[in-house]
């Protein structure tokens, strides 16, 4: 099967206990340049049976908070709000919703044997 | 040379003074609009002066009433304190103009100086009549005008029993209304047969007359007062005409108005024979550099006692002098004139609706009468129509006011009357006319007279965006001013979105179609304990920030739930998550609850030592408490290890719950104290720590009317008395501050704590997401007398209910700090990443 020879690409982040349901957390992903990791906010949403990944930094406040945010659906379209000035951000690609020229990095995320791996 | 017209560069100009003697309602409005149209024409020029002869700011007069009731000066005031000196307006308050100089148009007061105009304005109002009685000047005789009037009303009050007004008329109900409430054996004397003698004919009067016995206010119509004299039981004995007399402690005059132009006779000025200083329709006097507005005008041989045509007149005044102040052809040439103004009124009197529209008295030749009177319920209605009967010229109500709105618009509009005019008066059961619904009135209707707003201007504020009647009335000031056209600009606001197809949509969201208050009841009621669950029976989708936190909040407001429960942990919002206040750049803000402000020296010792092992900022509160800032996500748990090891408990500072109770020193320490207010404060806030509410809120204990711990701005404020306490509610600092309503008085402490039982869980089931106690009782119709009735009197039959769910809050509050330092799970999710032990590093990219 293809996912069998692309496999190492998926990293596994961390494990499924660690998720908290439609709610984030907060994972390290070893950064590809080097010293520092890259900030990656996880929203599981059980209903969907889907995990989210998104970078956790917040251009518009200047902060690493997104994992803190609320999420929810906007006529069915996943998406987050940060925490400090409810920004939204779709889920599936990262658009901002008040200002489609921003956008968050994301990453394809899935659940398999009890962890949480991205696509890098 | 008319300098004023010759050059356009305003500012090497000399100044032009305008000089405003009064400033009540009339020459404040003047003011504004003055400046309102200046400023909107950059005009550089204007050297604008105030004097008043009262100590205060303009305050609202047509309002004076309710400086009884809970209002006081400054809550009555008509502007912010520095309004005038931010405007660089001169303003001289508790200065008296003396004497005008024409000649040398100058002005001296009596503090002896003198100040020299190019205009002077004239907005000196009235004063009351105090008819020349022998007798007419003993002590506590007073009269109904100003703030200073109701202090001496209420001083004399305090040690009698009795109070007469003389007077029937409009201002003599509303003092007898007073005086009622200050616990006096009330009787009004009228000289006329019957009460309200302008407004009403004999049918009316007798109607109205009828109710106000029954509200227990003696009425003597057809009486003539011969004298004054020292009474035997009483401080006073009055006489009367036809030999009977009656003995009472205190008198209020209210035998009418009369302008105040002694300033215009004294500098010759054309004065009225019955007094009054002339104006033509650009509200200028007899000398044309002085112009006269408001109550001491005269116009069409007619004075107006009432604040639209001042407000009318205070408009022209400005916009004549505009003319002055700015290059020829400017303005426009059509300048606003004054020609004359409805006087018919509405009011609640002690309670009865008395209305009055146009020519009540059928004054115009071939006028026809159409009556009917319910003696059994007390109403009457009376309209009076042209000789064709197309044309409704007039019209008194007593006892229901609901037609008024729909029969003013009627005789303002000239709207032709249907066939069978009767049917306006007949009740709808008996085949009556239907009201006017707002659709048939033309966009010149005037909606508000105060402010003399056009329906076309509610029709325009509308269409360009205005999605409510707060808005409207932000944007166009409609309903400012009396408050008399409220109902009818709400069904103009209303009709015109349904017309523009804006729908009025109450949903909380797209999630549910339901608003906060239903959702409250469909999980109160249906026992519902979970988001999920709600989501399932009533909503559809995942959720929002919107309905979400709504949901967290009333599934603890009603069960009382820990909410980092894992069912609850994802509806929390920023603060309520991790249980701190979020800080801009992440980090968050710890306070520990301190409830009533009380502290020992070892808690504050433990608060210390923290802050300074975590490196916390630290500030005293507005909310008499600590806040420690900058701790990070994974510092809360051992920061809150120490501060519970401690004794502490959480704040609750970021929920929309209770936050503190703030109290004074009270009956202890304090000289003045009558109560232990502190011992209350903390008693009030130990039982409602923990509640979560539609918004925060606040209350307050003070030990004292002094009033030191500002209850009155507080959602429930409780104030000492000699006989245990009196209740406020719906106070509020922050944005738009509200002064709190007088709720209850002298309760003992089981009944304080029983009537905010009721009265906080009414609040938590019936207000709107985010909305404050002050905001809920603006926006609940009945308002403060709905609240009462509700809580004092249980009209709806819920306080036990209201009770019992209060008492299961308090029955399973939790410190959630100390039940999540407990909790393996819940500690969980204070790690900065899941994957790492590392800190949070707030600023860190990679
Ligand atoms: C810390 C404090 C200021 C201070 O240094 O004194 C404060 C700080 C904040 N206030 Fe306040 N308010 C504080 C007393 C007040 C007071 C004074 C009082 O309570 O006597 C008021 C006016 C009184 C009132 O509420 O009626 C006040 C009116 C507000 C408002 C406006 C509320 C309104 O109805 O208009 C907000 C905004 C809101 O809640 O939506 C607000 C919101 C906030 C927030 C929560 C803003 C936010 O969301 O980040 C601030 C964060 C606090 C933190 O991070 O810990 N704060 N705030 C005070 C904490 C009191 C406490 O011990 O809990
Ligand atoms: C209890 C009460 C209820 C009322 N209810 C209503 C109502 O429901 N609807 C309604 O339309 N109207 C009502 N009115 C009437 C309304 O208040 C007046 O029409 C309005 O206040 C008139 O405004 P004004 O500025 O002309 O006069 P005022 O408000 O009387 O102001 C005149 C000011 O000029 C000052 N002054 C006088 N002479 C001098 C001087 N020589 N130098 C300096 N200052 C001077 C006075 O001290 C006063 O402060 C009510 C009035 C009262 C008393
Ligand atoms: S409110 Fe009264 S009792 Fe309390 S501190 Fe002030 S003066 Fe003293
Ligand atoms: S009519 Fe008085 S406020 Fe509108």
């Amino acid at each position: 099967m293809i996912e069998v020879h692309n496999s190492a690409l998926w990293q596994t982040l961390c494990k499924t206990g660690d998720l908290v349901a439609n709610s984030g957390v907060a994972a390290l992903l070893p950064s590809p340049c080097g010293t520092n990791a890259i900030q990656v906010a996880l929203f599981w949403l059980p209903a969907m049976n889907r995990v989210y990944a998104v970078e956790n930094y917040d251009p518009l406040s200047d902060t690493f908070l997104n994992a803190r945010g609320l999420i929810g659906d906007r006529h069915g379209e996943p998406f987050l709000a940060t925490p400090l000035y409810k920004h939204h951000y779709r889920l599936s690609d990262g658009v901002c919703l008040e200002d489609s020229k921003i956008s968050l990095k994301t990453w394809a995320a899935k659940i398999e044997h009890g962890e949480v791996r991205l696509k890098v | 040379m008319n300098t004023a017209h010759t050059t356009t560069d305003q500012t090497k100009k000399a100044a032009f003074k305008v000089l405003v003697v009064g400033n009540g309602m009339v020459g404040h409005h003047f003011v504004e609009s003055l400046l309102e149209q200046t400023q909107a024409l950059a005009v550089k020029n204007l050297d604008l002066t105030v004097f008043g002869e009262e100590p205060h700011r303009a305050y609202d007069r047509v309002h004076l009433s309710e400086y009884f009731t809970g209002k006081d000066a400054e809550s009555l005031a008509l502007c912010e304190p520095e309004f005038y000196q931010a405007q660089g307006v001169h303003f001289y308050p508790g200065e008296k103009v003396m004497t005008i100089d024409r000649a040398g148009k100058k002005v001296t007061t009596d503090k002896g100086r003198s100040y020299a105009y190019d205009a002077l304005v004239l907005a000196t109002g009235s004063f009351p009549f105090v008819p020349p009685i022998p007798g007419h000047d003993r002590d506590a005789c007073l009269v109904y005008r100003t703030l200073e009037d109701l202090d001496q009303i209420r001083d004399y009050a305090g040690d009698g029993r009795k109070g007469v007004v003389i007077g029937g008329g409009l201002l003599g109900l509303e003092a007898a209304n007073a005086l009622r409430e200050l616990d006096l054996e009330t009787h009004v004397v009228e000289f006329a047969p019957r009460l309200m003698p302008v407004q009403l004919d004999a049918e009316g009067g007798a109607a109205l007359k009828q109710r106000i016995t029954d509200l227990g206010v003696q009425v003597h119509t057809g009486m003539q007062t011969q004298d004054i004299v020292a009474g035997d039981v009483c401080r006073h004995r009055m006489n009367f005409a036809d030999g009977s007399h009656l003995e009472t402690d205190l008198i209020v005059f209210s035998a009418g108005i009369r302008p105040q132009d002694e300033l215009a006779r004294s500098s010759g000025l054309t004065v009225g024979e019955r007094g009054g200083i002339e104006i033509n329709s650009e509200c200028l006097t007899s000398d044309p550099s002085i112009l006269a507005i408001g109550e001491c005008a005269l116009w069409g041989g007619q004075v107006f006692g009432l604040v639209a045509p001042g407000y009318q007149m205070a408009k022209v005044a400005a916009h004549h002098l505009l003319d002055q102040l700015v290059p020829a052809g400017t303005l426009t040439p059509d300048a606003p004139t004054f020609t004359g103004a409805d006087m018919s009124t509405k009011l609640k009197l002690l309670g009865v609706d008395v209305g009055s529209v146009g020519d009540a008295h059928a004054r115009t030749p071939g006028a026809k009468t159409y009556r009917y009177q319910d003696e059994d319920a007390q109403v009457y209605r009376k309209i009076v129509v042209s000789e064709n009967k197309k044309e409704l010229l007039g019209a008194v109500l007593v006892g229901d006011n609901s037609r008024y709105d729909t029969l003013l618009q009627y005789a303002l509009n000239g709207i032709e009357l249907p066939a069978e005019p009767a049917g306006l008066i007949l009740p709808e059961t008996s085949g009556g006319a239907p009201m006017l619904g707002v659709d048939a009135l033309p966009d010149s209707a005037s909606i508000c007279s105060c402010l003399n707003v056009t329906k076309g201007q509610i029709t325009d504020a509308v269409a360009s965006g205005c999605c409510s009647v707060a808005e409207v009335k932000d944007a166009t000031k409609a309903s400012t001013g009396c408050g008399g056209c409220a109902a009818l600009l709400k069904d103009v606001v209303n009709a015109e979105l349904t017309n523009q197809g804006i729908e009025v949509n109450t949903d909380l969201c797209e999630h549910f179609a339901y608003t906060r208050q239903e959702l409250f009841h469909l999980i109160r009621v249906g026992g519902i304990k979970t988001f999920d669950e709600l989501l399932e029976k009533h909503g559809k989708g995942l959720g929002c920030e919107i309905c979400k936190p709504t949901a967290g909040s009333i599934l603890a407001s009603v069960w009382n739930e820990h909410v980092l429960e894992s069912p609850h942990v994802s509806l929390q919002d920023t603060n309520d998550a991790f249980m701190a206040n979020m800080q801009k750049d992440g980090t968050y803000s710890v306070v520990p609850r301190i409830a009533g402000g009380e502290i020992t020296p070892d808690k504050l010792i433990v608060i210390g030592e923290v802050a300074r092992d975590f490196n916390l900022y630290t500030k005293i509160t507005g909310g008499q408490r600590v806040d420690l800032f900058g701790a990070r996500l994974e510092q809360l748990p051992p920061i809150w290890k120490r501060l519970v090891d401690a004794g502490f408990e959480t704040g609750h500072a970021y929920g929309k719950s209770l936050r503190t109770v703030k109290s004074c020193v009270g009956s202890t320490w304090c000289r003045y104290g009558v109560q232990d207010s502190v011992g209350m404060a903390i008693l009030l806030e130990e039982r409602y720590k923990g509640l979560r509410a539609p918004h925060k809120i606040k209350l307050a204990v003070s030990g004292c009317t002094r009033e030191c711990a500002e209850a009155q701005s507080k959602d429930f404020g409780v104030i000492a008395t000699e006989n245990g306490w009196n209740l406020y509610t719906c106070g509020n600092g922050g944005m738009k501050p509200r002064h709190g309503d007088l709720f209850a008085t002298d309760l003992s402490d089981d009944e304080l704590i029983r009537i905010i039982d009721r009265l906080m869980m009414f609040y938590v089931h019936t207000a709107d997401r985010l909305q404050r106690t002050a905001r809920w009782m603006e926006n609940m119709e009945g308002g403060l007398d709905y609240l009462q009735s509700v809580v004092l009197k249980d009209s709806l039959g819920i306080a036990e209910t209201l009770e019992a769910d209060m008492q299961r809050v308090v029955d399973r509050y939790q410190c959630e700090w100390k039940s999540t330092l407990e909790n393996p799970e819940k500690l969980k999710r204070f790690r900065p990443f899941v994957n790492s032990g590392v800190a949070d590093p707030p600023y860190s990219v990679c």
